[in-house]
């Protein structure tokens, strides 16, 4: 998926600082300011971002990570000039629009018709522009016979389609998301991904910020990974989301520095597709079962750890999957041990190239993410039976004449 | 995308206008268009409405300054100059009290998308100002049926207009960007907006007040304003702020209050709109 290395550089972050100054004590009116002149210096300063440089290249889909607090927001802010930074520089080419959150500025008093062209041009089109673009957007929503409702008569569902339209209409160069996928059903999920994926073939560049490591590696070309306010790891969005693992499961304080990373809870030994003799196979036959064999060691103990896959096709979209806990006796995993995972599994896929991901997860209940790896095995299913999907399945029925 | 757009340039972080002058331009336009919009289309007798606001206030002073107090027979035309007056002073109380929390109750757009602060107050204040040019056509009607006759004067009207309009956006401008910081901005003003009522030439004539008081109410840059005004639609034979005040000289001190609150409102604003967003 490397791509977008030979195009311009869009967004160009040199050093780039932000200090919030907490008052410990909030001074809110001219009289505590007056009785406290003093009070001015009681402030906390809390280090957002200590100096963070990157660049994102044209047509790059560029995810930006880090735990709650790492300052990924803070950055995403000072980038859609929310906040202004307090040191470095950055530099920017193209229109950029900012997604901060689904539907802000809507006025719930106006049309749909009204709030679209408003919030148009609050993406920095122009009136005209977005006056044209009012069809289209409708149209995307699936709206086009509410457009004269009043936004407060909307559902809620209603809305969020609206928002998302407007968002895809206003046809920025440069987008800056910070989880809008969060909002809505997976339906819903589903469209931003098309949405963004037809975005990248229409070569737009996409800065995502996120928590959710299935999307960096699903959807991104590179990504970053932002800590305590610091550039922790930038490029390939596996080693991004490793490195996340790492941080969010290697202690207290996610290791005792930059570049020295503590190690991930489990790793995967082995991962091999056998055939249904038991030989090992890099490809599959349609309509053969595939066996699958996968052999995990755990670094550290587990505790009630639950061992999922998921087939997925090109397209990144998961087709089926099955979760494993351990058979019988103790339910965790000694440090150093093993366990291994072997089977065989029907296989309905039709031909084509698929891949099968994996999630190990500790204490069931609070589902503790241990091990997230997007692409454990790759194969292709060859075939002459060719269909319509990614699977074929058993279907008892015929058809009759008269 | 043109090699041209593909030009790296600096983010400079939020401003007042950030975003390019000729957004923000139309930002301004659509938001107070449709602001005025509705509130004119949102209730049943609408646009009725917001003028009945000012010809009550009108019908109750009217009552109040010719009944109890004799001004109806000591000013000519003293009806229509009350009528006029009220509507005037009813944009800047109107503009000025709005923008005082518009910046906060806008809050969701400063803190999540790019919006061009001066924009918010300043649509506030254009919002005021399409209510008085509707409240204005009414007054007209209303001096025409009073049978005052139009003289060439009433074409210099548009002048005091002007000014009226430099003082409340510099007013409303430094009151919106004061308050997300100071939130008794709001309490403070409210109190202040009153005491201009009554420091400024609304009710009365310059004319007809005490000598000493006549001092301190020509320091008010809104008292010109409204001498001018009298003098040049309502009453021809008005003296006049020159006149009834100290002369053309004195008349420099409100002028340059107008140009130290212009100068205060561009600067408060340049230093508070990068931080706007974070002290919500």
């Amino acid at each position: 998926m490397a791509r977008a290395t030979d195009t311009p550089v869009v967004i160009e972050a040199r050093g780039v600082e932000k200090t919030f100054r907490v008052p410990r004590h909030r001074v809110d009116t001219l009289k505590e300011r007056a009785l406290h002149p003093l009070a001015r210096g009681e402030y906390r300063e809390l280090h957002a971002l200590k100096g963070v440089s990157f660049e994102v290249r044209q047509g790059e889909f560029f995810g930006i990570v880090g735990r709650n607090g790492s300052g990924k927001s803070t950055l995403l802010k000072i980038l859609s000039s929310i906040y202004r930074a307090d040191g470095g520089r950055i530099r920017m080419a193209g229109r950029l629009a900012p997604f901060i959150e689904l539907g802000v500025g809507f006025n719930p008093e106006l049309t749909s018709r009204e709030n679209v062209v408003l919030n148009g041009v609050m993406m920095g089109l122009s009136r005209r522009e977005s006056q044209r673009r009012l069809d289209a957007v409708l149209d995307f929503a699936e709206l086009r016979e509410f457009a004269d409702l009043k936004l407060k008569n909307y559902s809620s569902g209603m809305l969020v389609r609206l928002a998302f339209a407007v968002m895809v209409e206003a046809d920025a160069d440069i987008m800056l998301v910070d989880e809008v996928l969060a909002v809505g059903d997976a339906a819903f999920a589903q469209k931003c991904m098309d949405v963004f994926r037809a975005k990248r073939e229409g070569g737009k560049t996409l800065v995502l910020v996120t928590h959710d490591m299935a999307t960096v590696q699903g959807l991104c070309d590179r990504a970053m990974l932002l800590h305590d306010g610091e550039l922790r790891y930038a490029g390939e969005p596996e080693e991004t989301a490793l490195r996340y693992y790492r941080l969010n499961f290697g202690g207290v304080n996610g290791g005792a520095g930059a570049g020295d990373v503590p190690d991930v809870n489990v790793h995967v030994v082995h991962a091999r597709l056998a055939n249904a003799r038991g030989e090992r196979v890099e490809n599959v036959e349609q309509g053969e079962p595939i066996g699958i064999d996968v052999v995990f060691e755990a670094r550290h103990e587990l505790e009630s750890p639950v061992f999922g896959f998921h087939v997925v096709n090109a397209d990144g979209v998961p087709l089926f999957g099955f979760n494993r806990a351990l058979a019988g006796g103790e339910d965790r995993v000694a440090a150093g041990g093993r366990v291994r995972i072997a089977g065989t599994i029907e296989n309905p896929l039709l031909p084509g190239r698929y891949f099968v991901s994996c999630m190990v997860s500790r204490n069931r209940t609070q589902g503790d993410l241990a091990l997230h790896v997007l692409r454990l095995l790759e194969f292709v299913v060859y075939g002459t039976r060719p269909g319509p999907g990614s699977v074929s399945v058993k279907a008892d029925v015929e058809a009759k004449g008269g | 995308m043109s090699d041209a757009a593909l030009q790296l340039r600096d983010v400079r972080g939020p401003g007042a206008l950030g975003g390019g002058r000729r957004r923000a331009l139309e930002l301004l336009y659509l938001i107070a268009v449709t602001e005025f919009r509705r509130s004119y289309l949102g209730t049943a007798l609408g646009y009725l409405w917001s003028l009945a606001r000012p010809l009550l206030l009108f019908a109750v002073l009217l009552a109040v300054f010719t009944q109890a107090f004799d001004l109806g027979d000591r000013v000519r035309h003293y009806p229509m100059l009350l009528l006029f007056n009220i509507v005037l002073f009813g944009f800047f109380q109107e503009a000025t009290t709005q923008a005082v929390s518009s910046i906060v109750s806008q809050e969701s757009v400063v803190r999540k998308t790019q919006f061009p602060r001066l924009v918010i107050p300043l649509a506030v204040v254009l919002t005021s100002l399409f209510n008085l040019a509707v409240n204005l056509v009414v007054v007209l009607a209303f001096l025409l049926v009073a049978g005052i006759e139009p003289t060439w004067t009433w074409l210099l009207f548009p002048l005091v207009l002007a000014l009226l309009l430099v003082l409340t956006t510099a007013v409303a401008t430094i009151l919106a960007a004061l308050y997300p910081r100071y939130r008794d901005t709001a309490i403070i003003w409210s109190v202040a907006a009153t005491a201009l009522f009554y420091g400024t030439p609304v009710l009365y004539p310059l004319d007809i007040v005490s000598e000493r008081l006549r001092d301190l109410i020509s320091l008010n840059p809104l008292t010109p304003l409204f001498e001018l005004a009298r003098k040049w639609v309502v009453d021809p034979d008005a003296p006049g702020p020159a006149t009834v005040g100290n002369g053309t000289a004195w008349l420099l001190v409100p002028a340059a209050i107008v140009v130290a609150v212009c100068a205060l409102a561009v600067w408060v604003f340049k230093r508070e709109a990068p931080r706007i967003a974070e002290e919500l």
